[in-house]
């Protein structure tokens, strides 16, 4: 009896994965084939990649996309990480009155719509000449609620006895921080590190307003790109996408037990 | 009397450090999310033309009552946030829960492949979604082979089909993701409390809806409220898998808005109201969500 009951439940996950990873075989096995097979619904990998990759790199700059993508999204992501997590330890550790309130109105940005701030941003940046420059591509996005939140959330489980220790040992508060908090918070840093560089790697809207040269072209804008026009070669097409989701999904790949433990961390709270 | 007072001045030191961490992050959300708000709720009162704005009063908003592109993509989002979003929390919770069961195998894996939709680009996967589902795409093919439909369906060119395209691959976009937010708050319900309901005689389905769902109060309130504020600020789907059409039938907000704003005359001050008619709707239902999740 009991084992029938899992049968059905091994029977519900794989039908799930099925649908969750088809999508995903398919644009990998598109990418090796041509159009017309693709249409024709070949489903099996084909050996007309390096064709496809020939004419994606005679076609578009990839490798521009694709490192402007890349340099953007670890700037963002560096800088996140650090603004952010040393937010939500300050309002964590050495929170009184004022400094809970200030994060509950940090909180309401959690609200505010990107499009309501587009316009206003995008004067802001045009004003100051930084169009197409990767400082516009990151400051809007550098410090989010969600990420202080989730630091905040976690340095709430870091126990205060070892900092105690720290300071009698003579060691500063910034030091305290770097050399005892982060290394201790891996995970939490491998699960915000995931979520942001996903985030800014998948940033579309605001690129697409703000980063007017074609050299600031990013990887998502290039693919966009390839996929409107009259004759689309699906090929090449299904290849710029697969090249577009790489570091996401090699990222993820690596750092996945470590996020689902910092999430752990985080909703505990 | 002199510790005391060294060890005031040392808090109020550590008050002072404190300030300095949280600055950078607190400044940079308030040039960046509270000031432009500001600035929007300004230019919404503002008509005209690209750079040359005049003081025009309520007349925005009152445009907004006339508007029926606007009321048809505020319908859209609607129309995507009450189907969507319960079918995929509800799909998110029963996957958790049953990767959560102990004696179950390759755990791992199944969680890995559901997960992985997520890793793809916002922009990649809805050309994946456009390409499966094209008149000529891999779908139609499918089943015309098995003779499942005797002509292909136009999935994205008709209204009626063309919505539950964009659904259906929201849902697999985001289950996962949601998924995995489930299964963090599983690990946090202590395993004792099903073995006793277990020995009070209670199903798996009694102790799903008595034990999970109370327990997992908090994680289903944060995944609400973060898909609701997603579904009402779609933009890129509506962008790349369909551009709003036919007819406007996927249409979202933004997608609105940047169209007012960027593709045809700019129209800064009309697309600031819809701005604030979307915030608006963000803080109301996430203000409900939060008195609800409170209460009970």
């Amino acid at each position: 009896m009991r084992k029938l009951k899992n049968i059905g439940c091994y029977l519900f996950l794989t039908v799930v994965s099925l649908i969750s990873i088809f999508p995903l075989y398919w644009m990998i096995a598109a990418a090796t084939n041509n159009s017309t097979d693709i249409l024709g619904g070949k489903l099996s990998i084909g050996t007309n990649f390096m064709n496809n990759l020939t004419k994606l790199l005679s076609q578009q700059d990839v490798g521009r996309a694709f490192g402007n993508s890349l340099f953007y999204s670890c700037i963002l992501s560096l800088l996140s990480l650090v603004v952010c997590s040393i937010a939500g330890y300050g309002f964590e550790i050495y929170h009184d009155k004022v400094k809970d309130r200030l994060m509950s109105i940090l909180l309401l940005a959690m609200m505010v719509p990107f499009a309501a701030t587009l316009i206003p941003l995008f004067k802001l940046f045009t004003g100051m000449h930084l169009q197409s420059t990767w400082i516009a591509y990151v400051l809007p996005t550098i410090s989010t609620p969600f990420l202080i939140m989730l630091f905040r959330q976690s340095a709430r489980s870091f126990p205060m006895e070892i900092i105690e220790a720290a300071r009698i040992d003579g060691l500063s508060e910034l030091k305290i921080f770097f050399t005892i908090f982060i290394p201790t918070m891996k995970s939490t840093y491998a699960a915000a590190m995931t979520v942001t560089f996903m985030n800014a790697w998948n940033n579309y809207l605001w690129p697409k307003v703000i980063m007017m040269s074609g050299e600031s072209q990013t990887m998502p804008m290039l693919v966009a790109n390839l996929s409107v026009g009259y004759s689309i070669d699906y090929g090449v097409l299904m290849l710029g996408v697969l090249i577009c989701s790489l570091p996401t999904g090699i990222l993820f790949l690596i750092l996945q037990k470590s996020f689902a433990n910092g999430i752990v961390g985080a909703v505990k709270g | 009397m002199k510790s005391m007072k060294k060890g005031l001045t040392i808090n109020q030191k550590q008050g002072l450090t404190g300030w300095f961490f949280l600055l950078p992050a607190t400044i940079l959300i308030f040039a960046m999310n509270f000031y432009p708000m500001l600035q929007a709720l300004i230019l919404s009162f503002k008509t005209g033309i690209g750079n040359n704005q005049t003081w025009g009063g309520l007349s925005n908003y009152a445009r907004l009552l006339q508007d029926k592109v606007f009321h048809t993509a505020i319908i859209n989002n609607f129309f995507y946030l009450i189907i969507q979003v319960p079918v995929m929390l509800i799909l998110a919770i029963i996957l958790a829960t049953v990767l959560n069961k102990k004696d179950l195998k390759c755990k791992g894996l199944f969680r890995t492949m559901i997960f992985l939709p997520c890793c793809t680009a916002l922009v990649s996967y809805s050309i994946i979604f456009k390409t499966l589902f094209a008149y000529d795409g891999y779908i139609n093919t499918v089943l015309l082979n098995l003779g499942l439909i005797s002509e292909r369906i136009n999935w994205l060119g008709q209204v009626s089909t063309a919505k539950v395209i964009i659904i259906i691959a929201l849902i697999w976009r985001w289950t996962g993701y949601n998924m995995v937010f489930y299964l963090a708050g599983l690990q946090n319900i202590d395993e004792s409390l099903y073995e006793a309901a277990r020995i009070d005689g209670a199903g798996p389905i009694k102790a799903f809806f008595k034990i999970t769902v109370p327990l997992l109060r908090p994680t289903i309130l944060l995944t609400t409220i973060m898909s609701i504020n997603g579904t009402l600020q779609l933009f890129d789907e509506s962008v790349n898998l369909t551009n709003g059409g036919p007819a406007n039938s996927t249409l979202t907000m933004s997608h609105y808005i940047y169209k007012a704003s960027f593709e045809y005359n700019p129209q800064f001050g009309y697309a600031a109201a819809m701005s604030y008619v979307i915030f608006i709707l963000v803080a109301v239902l996430s203000f409900i969500q939060m008195k609800v999740g409170d209460k009970r």
